[in-house]
């Protein structure tokens, strides 16, 4: 076991991924000696070298776009985008490109691309430094988007991205990139599109992916205190959705709260919303209940407290549902 | 240019000119070329049955066999010129007009014709022909030309990539991102940029307030501007290019300076927005009548070669037409195939939902 903070256990993943395989390749924004803005790269250019480690002009699209002809070479390229908010600049090559190109070809390119965006609010920062934009990339079919929310999932979810023959859009939350753990480097992860019970419970489940499933862990040890036995699903995967394991957890439970960071209209808990009600319609005691982020843009940082669920918004949806 | 000139047919001076539009061989100092009788010939089959392929294609779409086309009519020699400048170890990335680029890269026809009949989205294999798929958003393709070129680079291989955009994408983020990453990683491509004066109806001088092939010095890399319906010219150009790009010379952009002879796409309507006279006047420079002139002029070729050609590209265009009216409809399920590589538990549910739900029709 190795303590490592979120970021680190990035890094180590990262660089066994390019230990493994010459064709990896890691590009962006000031990822070279600088070693990124959150120094999820550090130190990988000075092993590498700089054919390998790319520090790419200040233009996302450019980032996406080249890293998609490069992996039409046979390279694996992992791209950095900076933060959640500069990402737009680059969706016309990750939607109209990267995620259709594959089909476009019937088959015959692969185009193993990693899009690393680290997201989310919580660290008091300006405008477009605190975005959730899932659910535009989960809206886009050819993108498999898959969020790491601890240091151990990191280090295993993004060798595993590497690995994956699908552009891949990997959310990293910001705010959690300081948080220790012990990890074992030698243990293989979950596969990728798995969920994982973080928390067992029988009277309500929790669901929550990224920087939320350390909030609504933290709200289900309050609740226990309060009596109530509450679940914890990380989703990991938002496309793929296990929805084997959110079915199991919701039809032994029969609640479900779910909880995001994104504004929760047309948010990617609308989606979780109803295919739990679909998969769990006659287990059900309450309607899937959502909290997440208003519809208004990100607020200044002096409010972003009131914007983000935390513990007792969490606990407050938690009671709604068991009012029903 | 003034405004009641026609466009573009005051050529300009700077323009790489090796064969006039009379069919006179001209030389120049830079960019001369050898050509035996033979290879002369063989340009003039290319440039006839690309024309040949491109026409049946409109008719075919007229005929509400195809959804829409994009016509090649006019810039037969600036595609071919660069095309038979490519080795097979050279990646071209096209736009969706490139059927006579495809045509030198050994695609069949029929396939160019089922993206626009719909019966895919793609449907060659990019690395057997190194000719990548048409891309249809205006210019994204320019940075996966640079993307490739810097795996090229890396791979210490020795081959160029050419990428192929219009006039109206230059003034689109992407290909200036391109060519400044082109630029500061030294990558071996080549732009090449037909210039054939029209984006849809909007003339150059929307794009652009000088010539695009100047474009190239701000990012800092040569330009150069060739005459596109020169296919001597055409070839002698990109040859040159993609040999210095093999060498570590890094990129050049050429603009081929050209016309769109005939609309957009078959769903566009040039009379809306353009004189008829500027048309008459570019029919006078054009690419293939030049070659056959000189090829007659020189005694390289008699009337009976001419007719063989013509022959040639009467049966190429019955076979296209045949072969296009013969590609079946993919079937329902292949809508789920292909979208991801490995397994998707979304698209098993839907694919198998949807099949069922077709199935309950046949009971």
């Amino acid at each position: 076991m190795t303590t490592l903070t979120l970021a680190k256990a990035l890094n180590e993943g990262l660089r066994r991924s390019m230990e493994d395989d010459p064709k990896v390749l890691v590009m962006g924004e000031d990822v070279g000696k600088l070693g990124g803005v959150f120094r999820v790269t550090d130190g990988l250019q000075k092993d590498f070298g700089e054919d390998r480690v790319i520090d790419t002009p200040l233009a996302e699209s450019g980032i996406i776009g080249t890293a998609i002809g490069l992996a039409l070479r046979g390279y694996r390229p992992v791209c950095e985008i900076q933060f959640d908010g500069f990402v737009f600049p680059a969706a016309d090559q990750i939607i109209t490109q990267l995620a259709k190109m594959p089909l476009r070809s019937l088959g015959t390119l692969k185009l193993p691309v990693v899009v690393r965006i680290p997201c989310g609010g919580g660290i008091g920062a300006v405008e477009h430094h605190s975005e959730s934009p899932e659910a535009y990339f989960t809206h886009t079919a050819g993108l498999r988007v898959v969020a790491c929310s601890n240091p151990a999932d990191a280090y295993t979810m993004i060798q595993d991205a590497v690995r994956c023959d699908d552009p891949i859009i990997f959310f990293e939350p910001k705010r959690r990139y300081w948080d220790k753990a012990d990890v074992d480097l030698a243990a293989p992860g979950l596969p990728l599109d798995r969920a994982r019970t973080v928390r067992q419970g029988r009277d309500v489940t929790l669901v929550a992916y990224g920087p939320m499933v350390k909030t609504c862990v933290e709200a289900a040890a309050a609740a226990e205190e309060d009596g109530r036995s509450v679940e914890v699903v990380d989703l990991r995967s938002l496309n793929p959705l296990d929805v084997d394991v959110l079915t199991e957890s919701v039809t032994r439970t029969g609640r479900c709260v779910v909880v995001h960071e994104a504004p929760v209209y047309t948010g990617f808990g609308a989606e979780i919303a109803a295919r739990v009600t679909e998969r769990c319609f006659y287990s059900l005691e309450a309607p899937v209940l959502r909290v997440g982020g208003f519809s208004t843009p990100y607020p200044p940082s002096r409010l972003e407290d009131h914007y983000l669920p935390d513990l007792d918004r969490v606990l407050d949806a938690v009671d709604r549902s068991f009012a029903y | 240019m003034t405004a009641d000139a026609p466009r573009g047919v005051d050529a300009p001076p700077e323009l790489v000119q090796l064969l006039t539009p009379e069919g006179e061989r001209v030389e120049h100092p830079d960019y001369d070329i050898e050509l035996t009788a033979e290879e002369v010939r063989s340009l003039y089959r290319d440039l006839v049955l690309v024309r040949r392929i491109d026409l049946e294609a409109v008719a075919l779409q007229r005929q509400g066999e195809l959804g829409i086309w994009a016509s090649l009519l006019g810039q037969e020699a600036a595609q071919i010129g660069s095309g038979r400048a490519l080795t097979d170890a050279d990646m071209a990335f096209p736009t969706y007009r490139e059927h006579g680029v495809a045509w030198c890269r050994d695609v069949d026809p029929v396939k160019l014709l089922g993206l626009f009949r719909g019966v895919s989205n793609g449907g060659w294999d990019p690395a057997e022909h190194n000719f990548h798929l048409y891309t249809i958003v205006i210019g994204s393709q320019t940075l996966h030309a640079v993307g490739y070129a810097m795996g090229v680079q890396r791979d210490g291989a020795e081959a160029a990539t050419i990428v192929y955009f219009g006039d109206g994408a230059t003034s689109q983020g992407d290909v200036n991102e391109s060519f400044i990453w082109a630029s500061v990683f030294n990558a071996p491509v080549v732009f090449f940029c037909q210039n054939n004066q029209w984006a849809i109806s909007e003339p150059l001088e929307k794009q652009s307030k000088i010539p695009l092939y100047k474009r190239a010095s701000g990012f800092g890399f040569p330009g150069i501007r060739v005459d596109g319906n020169d296919v001597f010219a055409c070839l002698a150009v990109t040859r040159r290019a993609l040999q210095n790009a093999r060498e570590g010379q890094g990129p050049t952009l050429i603009e081929a300076f050209t016309y769109r002879m005939g609309a957009h796409t078959t769903s566009d309507d040039p009379t809306r927005y353009r004189l008829a006279d500027e048309l008459e006047a570019w029919k006078l420079k054009d690419p293939i009548e030049r070659v056959k002139a000189y090829l007659f002029k020189n005694q390289l070729a008699d009337q009976e070669f001419f007719e063989k050609i013509d022959a040639e590209a009467d049966a190429l265009g019955k076979d296209v037409r045949s072969r296009c009216l013969a590609l079946p409809d993919p079937p329902p399920g292949a809508i789920f195939d292909h979208v991801y590589a490995g397994a998707h538990a979304l698209l098993d549910e839907e694919r198998e939902q949807y099949l069922t739900y077709l199935a309950g029709f046949e009971r």
